[in-house]
């Protein structure tokens, strides 16, 4: 282990706002992505069923 | 037929992508979570500290990795274009599609964390460099590829966002050879296939486990997307229709 304490291992020495901030859009946008798709695979498969029940109506 | 014309037909084909695709996506996501949560463990907590950066150089294994794989990931969407262009297959459209956004995004990390790591480091958050200029205008071809295809009637914009990204590729060596060619306050290169690195294993190892994550999760965010564009795409499909039931049902 690089650090003494977690305390520590936030602080990164006075360059935790720099590292934690990086990491942190980066986590954000990997959910951003994750949720666009999540959001665009529903909408498709509602059209989808909604087109099936029609059909069948 | 031949062995490879069979390979080349089989992904051609909808239904098998979506099918198959499912399982690559489920292998790359696990083995790219998985790879990034030992990486970035390894790099942020047991790596050594950098005696003249101090912690801020931790941002490597963030930066480093989005900065290759938004290149790779370029070239890979152009070589999809070729393949869009010469054998008229439909899938690479789909593809190239898929790929942009997730492109755009890795590019844009790129810059934002090359921006947070130069301010302690450089004392600015952004100089007009050629790396860092080079880089921007790659943001701008992802964006401006993605922003072509609803500009175009839809039978003639697979073929044009296929033309402008393979046009692009001429800035992937501007990139690469950017820190030789000018004098650019961005550092040369970080690892090289032919030389051993500058720095200790216990830095550059974490930092090939971070390099793998990313090259696996983006294979797993462009499928992900891939399989969503193909049934959104081809809704009115047999098979679109026969997933749907069968996993959502009515």
């Amino acid at each position: 282990m690089a650090f003494e304490s977690f305390s520590e291992f936030l602080a990164m020495g006075r360059h935790g706002v720099y590292v934690w901030s990086s990491f942190g859009i980066a986590c954000a946008c990997f959910i951003g992505l994750a949720i666009e798709d999540r959001v665009a695979r529903a909408r498709a498969i509602k059209r989808i069923q909604q087109q099936l029940r029609r059909e069948n109506a | 037929m031949s062995r490879s014309w069979q390979w080349f037909h089989r992904w051609g084909s909808s239904p098998y992508v979506f099918r198959v695709g499912r399982r690559w996506q489920i292998g790359l996501g696990s083995i790219g979570a998985t790879l990034l949560l030992i990486g970035w463990f390894w790099g942020l907590a047991i790596a050594p500290v950098d005696y003249q950066q101090g912690n801020s150089y931790r941002i490597i294994f963030l930066h480093v990795p989005v900065a290759f794989l938004a290149q790779s990931l370029y070239m890979g969407l152009a070589v999809a274009g070729v393949v869009l262009l010469v054998w008229k297959m439909k899938i690479a459209d789909v593809a190239i599609q898929a790929g942009l956004p997730v492109g755009a995004v890795i590019t844009f990390l790129a810059l934002v964390t090359g921006a947070i790591w130069g301010k302690p480091t450089w004392g600015t958050y952004w100089v007009w460099d050629a790396r860092l200029t080079s880089m921007l205008i790659l943001l701008f071809l992802y964006l401006g590829a993605m922003a072509l295809r609803p500009a175009l009637p839809a039978d003639v914009a697979g073929k044009a966002v296929a033309l402008l990204v393979i046009v692009g590729v001429i800035n992937i060596p501007i990139i690469k050879y950017s820190v030789e060619w000018w004098n650019t306050l961005h550092q040369g290169e970080t690892l090289k296939l032919t030389e051993r690195p500058a720095m200790p294993a216990s830095m550059w190892m974490p930092l090939v486990v971070s390099i793998l994550a990313f090259y696996c999760l983006a294979g797993y965010w462009v499928l992900k997307r891939l399989r969503t564009l193909l049934l959104v795409r081809e809704s009115k499909a047999s098979w679109a229709r026969e997933y749907v039931e069968q996993h959502h049902g009515l």
